[in-house]
């Protein structure tokens, strides 16, 4: 099997990620989107390991999937915190520092 | 050897830069005391208030006498002593390295003689003070004053240091403010004592320019040191200091260009006029040119400036004198023509600097005695000093007259009186100096400046005590004007004041001969002024004796024509260009005003539109220019997440591209 296939693939995921995040409103659902964007990443990241015949990409794919675990925890929390004082988990309502 | 010195705490005898000069041991180690004492009657009278109302002024009179006392103890000392110029070091005063101040006072025949000139004239004026003062709530304030003054003055004049004369300087000029206004709840007083001030302050900074200049050639201060270091440092240096030491004898003494606060400083009490404008603050530019010599000695331009400068004041001061009809401003002008006869004494070198004192002295005897006069006379006629309303004086105050009248002969230089003996050396050395045409010039102006003096004194003294009444005697009728509908009662002053008069008056008729016997007080100069071979004039003597009597004759007539025989009017008559310029200091404050003050005040206000503009602009412009900046950036931040990610994305892109593009 070609290895190219699989970059495509994670071109796809990142590209559906990205558009994730910029059309949704719910934060929960933008949440997602990140997700994808960072294991189309981690994706391309095995990918050229296997090219190249290197660990490093390996490696580095499993650190993010760390960071990634960490900042879902995170970043949940932030949107629990939100939802609580605000009722509403829309991204576009939390502008309160605008003047 | 310093048994006399009681407590005082640092007294070194043979130590410092100034180890050259013997020590002042025995009475001459009191000199601390002349300027200890005023001050200490100063600082009394004020500190204590107006507790000290009823016997300030006693207080105030005993410690210029106890300064006199001193002084004459330490004038007998150095007398019986071979070694004239002596040293007292009081011990530091400013340390500072390299570079130290020591607190010192230099006793020599030429302090010497101001201190005793100071001490003596100064305790006169102080009693005549008493009875003048008299009816004036603030007479101790007037007393501390001029405690304050006489310390400051006996200062400046034993000060060994041009730092430490400095602050005498200083003294005497804050002491003529504080006496020029001190009726200062008029507007015109105060005014004047602003405007003496200001024109000081301007000589001033010749005074500290040149104690730059001293430090940055001698590295020391030290009169002694200082005039050792000029002549090595070459004429540059010396021409600098001397027209810098010149700047500020001319704001002191009011000599051209800075002369224009004399006549108004006649704001002041009389005796303030008599003591610091008349016989001593006004003379301590000469002492600083005179102390100065060996500046000068080594800067023939800056000594011939000095000359100058002299011959302009002189005429200057002459014609002035000629056409005020106020009695004060007529000897104030008086006063800064024979300050300008000293200050060409002076400008002549070496062959002049015991003459110009010896006539600072014999003017402070017969000014000072002038100046009560017309005090007394003012006193008898209800303060009124026009002359055009006085007239006729002489039989109703027979004391004031006789004074006057020898002050009168002394200054116009008549002899055997004071005046003659100064004045006309004075004349013959401004002849005799070395020069092609400096004896000609000087000497001509010399000997007009006495015909113009014999005028205007003259006619002070007749308009003042001869021709017609012009007063209303009670009568009504005042011949020659109108009446002032105020009636005057001459009658002469009380003892206290008719007796100060009387002594000066005997110094003004006697002094210039007892000295001039046998050279007597050039000889006791000669340690500080140098002994100087005598020239030979350009014209022979006699013919400058003759020229001088007859000048002096026709000055005398002519005012009597004029004056005493026929009758004054009492409203000032239109007069010629030059008495109506005369009358107006020769438009001195005009001048003034359209060559310094337009200008000035011109500069400050482009200065000021400047700093608002320029500067102030540039710095609200960069702030304006950042508030709008910021302004602009601040329409990006909405507030919406997704809009930042949108940014995001494509600022990536864009990198991504832009990276892509140049690798390709």
């Amino acid at each position: 099997m070609n290895l190219t296939n699989y970059l495509v693939l994670a071109t796809i995921l990142f590209t559906i990620g990205a558009l994730t995040v910029l059309v949704r409103r719910n934060a929960i659902v933008v949440f997602m989107g990140v997700e994808l964007m960072l294991n189309a990443a981690n994706l391309a990241f095995v990918t050229f390991a296997r090219m190249h015949g290197d660990l490093t990409g390996q490696v580095v794919a499993f650190f993010v999937m760390v960071v990634a675990a960490a900042e879902v925890v995170v970043g949940l929390a932030i949107i629990v915190a939100i939802y609580r004082t605000r009722r509403s988990a829309s991204v576009d309502d939390v502008n309160l520092l605008k003047s | 050897m310093t048994t006399a010195l009681g407590g005082l705490p640092a007294v070194l005898t043979a130590a410092g830069p100034a180890s050259a000069v013997a020590p002042a041991d025995g009475a001459l180690g009191l000199a601390w005391l002349l300027v200890a004492l005023p001050l200490a009657g100063a600082a009394v009278l004020l500190l204590t208030g107006r507790r000290a109302d009823r016997w300030g002024h006693l207080l105030g009179t005993a410690t210029p006498v106890a300064a006199l006392v001193v002084a004459v103890a330490m004038w007998v000392a150095l007398l019986g002593s071979s070694d004239r110029v002596r040293e007292l070091e009081l011990g530091t005063w400013l340390p500072g390295g390299a570079f130290s101040v020591d607190l010192g006072m230099r006793v020599d025949p030429l302090s010497m003689t101001f201190v005793l000139l100071v001490t003596f004239v100064g305790s006169l004026i102080h009693v005549y003070s008493i009875a003048y003062m008299a009816h004036d709530p603030h007479r101790r304030r007037f007393f501390a004053y001029l405690n304050l003054f006489v310390a400051a003055m006996l200062l400046l004049v034993l000060a060994d240091s041009y730092v430490l004369l400095f602050v005498g300087w200083e003294g005497v000029g804050l002491a003529s403010y504080l006496l020029i206004g001190f009726w200062d709840h008029e507007r015109p007083n105060a005014v004047a004592a602003k405007k003496a001030f200001v024109v000081n302050r301007v000589g001033d900074i010749g005074l500290i320019v040149a104690i730059m200049a001293m430090v940055a050639v001698a590295g020391s201060t030290d009169v002694g040191v200082v005039h050792e270091a000029v002549g090595a440092a070459g004429e540059g240096w010396a021409t600098l200091i001397g027209l810098m030491l010149l700047l500020a004898a001319c704001g002191k003494s009011a000599q051209f260009p800075l002369q224009s606060w004399l006549g108004d400083a006649m704001a002041g009490p009389t005796p303030v006029s008599a003591l610091i404008h008349a016989a001593t603050m006004v003379t301590a530019g000469v002492y600083l040119v005179v102390r100065s010599g060996p500046v000068y000695e080594a800067a023939p331009t800056a000594l011939l400036v000095v000359a100058v400068v002299g011959a302009i004041t002189l005429l200057f001061g002459a014609v002035v004198g000629c056409a005020k009809d106020d009695i004060k401003k007529v000897l104030a002008a008086s006063t800064m023509s024979q300050i300008g006869y000293m200050m060409l004494a002076a400008g002549l070198g070496p062959i002049g600097y015991a003459f110009a004192i010896f006539h600072l002295l014999t003017h402070g005897f017969f000014k000072a005695g002038l100046f009560l006069g017309a005090g007394s006379v003012m006193h008898g006629m209800g303060d009124e000093v026009d002359m055009r309303r006085f007239g006729a004086l002489a039989r109703y105050m027979r004391v004031t007259w006789v004074t006057m009248a020898l002050g009168w002969l002394a200054i116009i230089g008549v002899p055997p009186f004071s005046g003659f003996w100064s004045k006309d050396r004075i004349v013959e050395s401004a002849f005799a100096v070395a020069g092609t045409w400096e004896p000609w010039v000087f000497g001509t102006v010399a000997l007009v400046g006495v015909g113009i003096t014999a005028f205007y004194m003259s006619r002070l003294f007749f308009m003042t005590f001869h021709g017609t009444r012009r007063w209303d005697d009670g009568t009504g009728v005042v011949p020659g004007g109108e009446p002032t509908g105020r009636v005057d009662h001459p009658h002469e002053s009380p003892a206290l004041m008719t007796w100060p008069m009387i002594v000066l008056a005997v110094g003004s008729a006697a002094l210039g001969g007892a000295l001039a016997i046998r050279g007597a007080f050039t000889t006791w100069l000669e340690p500080v002024t140098g002994h100087v071979e005598h020239h030979e004039p350009v014209l022979p003597v006699v013919a400058i004796m003759v020229t001088t009597f007859l000048l002096i004759a026709v000055g005398v007539v002519l005012a009597w024509r004029q004056y005493a025989a026929a009758p004054v009017a009492v409203v000032p008559p239109r007069g010629s260009v030059l008495t109506r310029a005369a009358r107006r200091d020769l438009y001195q404050d005009a001048v003034a005003e359209a060559v310094l003050m337009r200008p000035g005040q011109y500069l400050t206000r482009s200065l000021v539109f400047a700093d608002r503009q320029v500067v102030d602009g540039a710095v609200s412009g960069v702030a304006r220019g950042t508030a709008g900046a910021g302004e602009l950036l601040r329409r990006l931040q909405t507030g919406f997440v997704r809009s930042y990610a949108l940014q995001m994305v494509v600022g990536i892109v864009a990198l991504v591209v832009v990276v892509l593009a140049v690798r390709i």
